[in-house]
């Protein structure tokens, strides 16, 4: 360590010098680590879980399971057909309703509706899940994400929420379903 | 004195770079390494060179909107002129560059040049193949077609493993909700600006450490590294013995660039561009996503890893691999730097490449997926027909129409995620069918919900039938005991104890 005597003046001035750089760094960074960070910093936009239709429940007979579409409430212009997402509605009788998100619970390819086998099953890493979405065989360590859902003037509508992950069952608000024993 | 010679003597007064340029080019290496095995390095360089221009061709036409981009990889491909050839060529020279850099790493190690002094140097060079495999990964992306759309779902979710804060790092990753403009924004940010500045800097340091420590000489069993003397050692080795660099060396690496540099343009030229496979629509759900082939080794693994131990390995066992790569000329600093001297060094690049070999292979031809029309699509054998009551008949027809077929084959065609079903009945008596076709095991989901008891009951006497001629059905010795059948032949008391479940 040197003494306080051996700092010169324009040494000094230097260190000053750096410590304001160093300030004005730290001020300048907030915004660009919020800029990166933007998905997170701004919380869940409220726009994702506003209530989409899937169409007239003419369109889902009882006892069927079909492939529906909507386009995602958070879309850009920009996002062009990558903001029309699938998912699979059941319809078990006349009210009650299952609609499944299309990816895989394993790691979210799109899973194939069999209605013969009564099997949904995956093309990547052969997840199978039955007609009510619960795990029945393969990687996947839970049954498919579902949509919340609700009827209103003849017409289903869902909550779309994030795009569902293996990591993320809890930002999806149907929450997690027990495995089918 | 000439217009050229009096122009370069101008600018050279200026910039004063002819001195240091012809030193280094002239600096002194061992004679041993002037050799076709040290050429690896500069090819690689070549490689990326090629990649720079082509991309910033590439990017004259590209629209990085998940609305547009693959519109205009149509564009590039139909309507361009070349347009077709310069995408076959980033394509390919992305092919050749991950090779190459695996080759030359592997080069690197079996001759032990990461050891004393050069640590740093093969430090910067396990950056440069992550950098090299992040810009291969977005550059798929880039390609933004099913494929790219749905390895981005696969992406994410590996992500989203990660304890606590893994959602948010998917939401950071796709830049929203769904994979979308913002997503694609993010990779074509990563390929075009930030993972290539990375590589540039990483690769000048890894230059400069090169020019510095001189490159690593021929080894030789017995010549050991020891700290105390190497630097002594490698200084006689290059001053009494040496050669300089150019021209003994620099002309097998200019060769050695141009041919792969022609072996990328003729691949380009015979074999075309990459895709783009279908549109990134995600509502079209007919499509079997794959990784392009350096990924393919690890869609391998994460189809074999049991479901429990994913996201351990995945998470602690990836860093691990990277941290064990940087750590390695710290563990091994020192010492012999032949192979012929370091069997473990050997075994273990062998052991790596064989299994990277198997899973990419396994990769390829995925049987761990059902095939989705197999069910619809493969006939029946009809040598298992032949000769069937109408009970066995009606089964077969259970069998396709229930989609077994998707997963089991028969006679060679079918699914190959559970066993094949030609012999099944050597393995299984007719209740352990019955149960497995109700029930469901291991990998095999129960059709209990799905199947009429006498749709149940014309499988398993189909089932029952699969076997080949020379080999009986499985048969349940209790049932003898129980019933009194199979005609005076008593069994011992063993074959009670022993009946199946």
């Amino acid at each position: 360590m040197s003494a306080p005597n051996d700092i010169t003046r324009r040494a000094l001035f230097a260190k000053l010098g750096l410590v304001f750089s160093g300030v004005v760094g730290a001020l300048l960074s907030a915004p660009i680590v919020g800029f990166l960070l933007s998905p997170v910093v701004r919380g869940r936009n409220g726009r994702y879980e506003s209530w989409l239709s899937l169409g007239e429940l003419d369109r889902f007979p009882a006892g069927e399971t079909r492939l529906a579409t909507f386009r995602h409430p958070g879309a850009m212009p920009a996002d062009g057909v990558t903001a029309d997402v699938p998912c699979y509605v059941r319809r078990i009788d006349e009210a009650r309703f299952q609609v499944f998100a299309i990816n895989c619970a394993h790691l979210g390819c799109p899973v194939r509706w069999f209605p013969q086998s009564g099997l949904f099953l995956c093309p990547c890493h052969g997840g199978a899940y039955y007609a009510d979405g619960a795990r029945a065989s393969g990687p996947p360590e839970r049954g498919l994400f579902e949509y919340p859902y609700k009827v209103e003037r003849g017409a289903l509508l869902i909550r779309a929420g994030e795009m569902p992950t293996a990591g993320t069952s809890a930002a999806n608000s149907a929450g997690e379903r027990p495995p089918c024993a | 004195m000439r217009l050229t010679s009096r122009i370069a003597a101008w600018f050279d007064q200026r910039l004063g770079l002819a001195a240091p340029v012809r030193e280094s080019l002239e600096h002194p290496i061992p004679r041993s390494t002037a050799s076709w095995a040290y050429v690896f390095g500069s090819a690689a360089m070549t490689a990326f060179g090629l990649q720079l221009v082509t991309g910033i061709l590439l990017a004259l036409v590209y629209v990085p909107s998940a609305g547009d981009a693959w519109n205009s990889l149509q564009t590039i491909n139909h309507q361009v002129a070349f347009g077709w050839y310069v995408r076959a060529l980033h394509g390919w020279g992305s092919n050749f560059m991950v090779a190459i850099v695996l080759i030359h790493m592997v080069q690197v190690s079996l001759f032990g040049a990461y050891k004393y002094p050069r640590e740093l140097t093969w430090i910067a060079g396990v950056c440069l193949l992550l950098f090299t495999l992040g810009m291969a990964f977005t550059g798929q992306v880039l390609r933004f077609d099913q494929d790219a759309y749905w390895g981005l779902g696969l992406g994410a979710s590996i992500v989203s493993h990660v304890p606590f804060i893994g959602p948010a790092m998917v939401q950071v990753m796709l830049g929203g909700p769904i994979i979308g403009a913002a997503t694609l924004a993010r990779f074509f940010a990563l390929h075009v600006f930030i993972v290539p500045g990375l590589l540039i800097g990483f690769m000048a340091v890894h230059l400069l450490l090169v020019m510095k420590l001189g490159i690593s000489e021929w080894p030789m069993p017995g010549r050991v590294v020891r700290r105390e003397t190497y630097l002594r050692e490698y200084h006689d080795l290059t001053h009494r013995d040496g050669v300089p660099f150019a021209p003994y060396a620099i002309w097998k690496d200019i060769v050695f660039s141009a041919v792969i540099l022609l072996a990328i343009g003729v691949c380009a030229y015979v074999l075309g561009p990459f895709g783009p496979a279908g549109e990134p629509d995600p509502t079209i759900i007919q499509t079997s996503p794959r990784p392009d082939y350096f990924f393919l080794w690890l869609y391998a693994v994460l189809a074999y890893l049991p479901p429990a131990a994913e996201t351990p390995v995945l998470l602690i066992g990836g860093p691990l691999i990277v941290l064990a790569l940087l750590l390695l000329p710290f563990l091994s600093g020192e010492g012999e730097k032949s192979w012929k001297r370091r069997p473990v060094a050997v075994m273990t690049i062998l052991l790596v490449a064989v299994s990277l070999g198997t899973l990419t292979h396994l990769g390829t031809y995925t049987p761990w997926s059902p095939q989705m029309e197999a069910w619809s699509g493969a006939p029946i054998p009809s040598k298992v027909l032949e000769g069937r009551t109408a009970l066995e008949r009606s089964g077969a027809a259970v069998f396709q129409a229930k989609q077994c077929r998707n997963c089991h084959a028969l006679g060679e065609s079918g699914g190959q995620r559970g066993p094949a079903l030609d012999s099944v009945a050597v393995r299984l008596t007719e209740d352990q069918l019955i149960r497995q076709v109700i029930q469901g095991d291991g990998n095999m989901p129960a059709y209990g919900n799905n199947l009429s008891p006498a749709e149940t009951t014309a499988l398993v006497a189909f089932l029952k039938t699969l076997h080949p001629p020379t080999q009986t059905p499985a048969r349940d010795a209790s049932r003898a005991v129980i019933h009194g059948a199979d005609n005076g032949r008593a069994p011992g008391p063993s074959a009670t104890k022993h009946a199946p479940r």
